[in-house]
């Protein structure tokens, strides 16, 4: 890979005076996205950089609350204050209980309208790419999506997003440049969750929104929860073992389940493998696939193409294992062995049969 | 029943390459194929021709080259096809576009009114999955987005139901006529078209919309100057900067490197050993 860009051309940074509708718009929102009672991590995450960028700024940071009763709607809302906000904006309604576009798109663009926020970010789910579609297009302002980067251009204030486009081999910045709020969305654990603090807590500004089921066209009929057992947990697993086309041949794949299991880890693949039907597709990591962050990622037989490492760059600790000392996977891995992954997998596993016998001895 | 399904003429991202110098996209030589999320949403549509009967109208905006995709779509049985072209229309993001698609497709409801709109789940080029609900928003009709089963159509109610992806499960949902949906992959598996239809969508007259038959009048609303985003910089992704730390020994044995690997590691990053947690077997 060539040498970064170290000059942005500043296309997108021409002078400009804001609309003068649009400079009221102030402050930083997160979506608090909910599902059965629960929060999804991914706005703990957008938190956090929501964090950074209403400091950068000097303006406070939001949460938006969406609920189906006060008593949810005050838990959702210590969690935002746990996780960074300043203060929480609380819709609660019946008809709001469960996700549906258009009372959602009714109450959050509604309230974008009178507290005219200049920030509003979303997680990039089914909810929230739905959602965030439907109240952009309303709004009739930018919705930049599955950002992989936020940043402030303090020269005119405005929010610069990154994001991968043409399959991830290139990134682009986006910005929007003379509408309000600037929207984005960011994919699940692209972004670091911010810890958890307690002590923190923020001012919750309750409303309770004019809505009429009768009004509502789309009514859910049912909620069918998926087979926990069966579910890969990818997104935040600790250890992830990941095999690509290097192991050449499908029962090969073997040695990174080996590995797995003494581990403890989940088990990932590169596009190439899953497309060759080595395992499910939920399973695959890069642009197309899950993105993770654990603590330790082994990489065998990967040869780092960016379509992958976009997936799995966020990882704390990288070993790659790959016979072509050229790959570019050892331009960001942290450990590197280069020899055959089917030689190494059988090697680690009981190497690390061995630590997990020798720590349970120590105990 | 009237379906209308939007496909996007795309270019093969798995077979983009970027010059290693220039840092620009080389178009150079890549095929353009029909987005193939769309051709999801064109096969559940002509499904639904099948069973119920329909007229299935598909839609497009891009370059004229897009007629390809267009044709492609009519030797899979769609009965008609609209290609929405201007120059107007160029350097569009997702806002822009959807204004452009919703103001064609309030034209072809004069001519026959729309009763489902399909949309792929979002491109492989731009992967933003935003034209879809903008359409449905502008045309105020109710959106379903990520459906993985379409469980029933009531024609004389106008009513529809499915099954709608959401976190940890499945959401069924029963909406009313006209709506838009935006449908996963693996829902269906695509038809090949038959010798006779390639014939028909050769021959089928392809009709050819400027921005004045889509009934735009609005040209700040359109293109470039209808895009409230702006690229600003692209590049390569930038590496790390930091190689990783060849693991080397005087017997290079998989053993001893391994050996020689965990002890590094346990010492720089002590709090990896708690994170081993081996299954029982």
């Amino acid at each position: 890979m060539n040498q970064p860009t170290t000059s942005p051309k500043p296309a997108g940074r021409r002078k400009f005076e804001l609309d003068p509708r649009f400079q009221s718009y102030k402050g930083v929102w997160v979506f608090m996205e909910q599902n059965h009672g629960e929060i999804h991590p991914v706005s703990f995450e957008l938190l956090g950089e929501g964090r950074k960028l209403a400091d950068q700024l000097g303006v406070e940071l939001a949460g938006i609350v969406v609920a189906g009763c006060d008593a949810d709607a005050d838990r959702f809302c210590a969690e935002a204050f746990f996780h960074g906000a300043d203060l929480c904006y609380s819709l609660t309604h019946a008809a709001l209980t469960h996700y549906r576009n258009q009372p959602y798109t009714q109450v959050l663009t509604d309230l974008v309208n009178r507290h005219q926020p200049e920030i509003l970010l979303l997680g990039a789910t089914t909810m929230g790419r739905d959602l965030a579609g439907s109240v952009a297009t309303t709004l009739q302002t930018g919705l930049t999506a599955d950002c992989t980067g936020l940043a402030i251009d303090l020269d005119n204030r405005s929010l610069a997003a990154t994001r991968p486009t043409f399959g991830g081999s290139l990134l682009c910045t986006i910005v929007t440049l003379n509408y309000r709020p600037q929207m984005a969305t960011v994919r699940p654990r692209v972004m670091s969750s911010p810890v958890r603090d307690t002590s923190r807590s923020g001012r919750i500004l309750a409303e309770h929104p004019v809505l009429a089921e009768t009004d509502i066209i789309t009514k859910l009929l049912e909620f069918l929860p998926d087979d926990r057992r069966n579910e890969t947990h990818l997104p935040f697993a600790d250890i992830i073992v990941a095999g690509g086309r290097g192991l050449k041949r499908p029962d090969n794949f073997r040695l990174v389940w080996d590995l797995a299991d003494a581990l403890g880890a989940e088990v990932g693949a590169t596009r190439p493998v899953v497309q060759a039907g080595w395992v499910t597709a939920d399973r695959q990591i890069g642009q197309s696939g899950k993105t993770v962050r654990p603590k330790l990622y082994i990489a065998a037989g990967i040869s780092g193409a960016v379509q992958h490492r976009v997936g799995m760059e966020g990882a704390d600790v990288i070993i790659a294992i790959n016979p072509d000392p050229d790959a570019p996977i050892f331009d960001f891995a942290t450990y590197g062995i280069v020899a055959n992954a089917m030689q190494i997998l059988p090697a680690l596993t009981a190497a690390f049969r061995q630590h997990t016998a020798a720590m349970k001895k120590a105990v | 029943m009237h379906i209308l399904v939007c496909i996007k003429q795309v270019p093969d991202s798995a077979q983009i390459r970027v010059h290693p110098v220039t840092n620009t996209i080389m178009r150079q030589g890549v095929p353009a194929i029909v987005n193939p999320y769309d051709l999801v949403a064109l096969e559940e549509a002509l499904r639904l021709k099948d069973r119920l009967g329909a007229r299935v109208t598909v839609l497009s905006m891009g370059p004229p080259q897009a007629e390809a995709a267009l044709r492609k779509a009519l030797s899979f049985g769609a009965d008609e096809a609209i290609l929405l072209t201007d120059r107007a229309f160029a350097g569009a993001d997702t806002l822009a576009t959807s204004y452009a698609l919703a103001s064609a497709i309030r034209k072809i409801r004069e001519d026959m009114p729309v009763d489902l709109i399909f949309a792929g789940k979002q491109t492989i080029d731009g992967d933003t999955a935003q034209v879809g609900p903008g359409i449905a928003t502008r045309l105020n009709m109710q959106l379903l987005t990520y459906v993985s089963h379409i469980d029933n159509v009531d024609l004389e109610r106008g009513e529809i139901t499915v099954q709608r992806r959401a976190e940890g499960g499945v959401q069924v949902l029963c909406t009313r006529l006209p709506a838009l949906l935006t449908v996963l992959e693996g829902i269906n598996e695509m038809r090949f078209a038959t010798m006779p239809d390639m014939f028909r969508a050769a021959r089928h007259p392809l009709a050819i919309w400027d921005r004045e038959a889509a009934g735009v009048t609005d040209l700040t609303k359109v293109g470039l100057k209808g895009s409230p985003t702006v690229v600003s910089r692209v590049f390569a992704p930038t590496p790390r900067m930091h190689r990783a730390e060849i693991i080397q020994t005087q017997s290079d044995q998989p053993d001893d490197l391994v050996a020689t690997l965990l002890a590094k590691m346990f010492t720089k990053f002590p709090d990896l050993r708690a994170a081993v947690r081996p299954r029982c077997a």
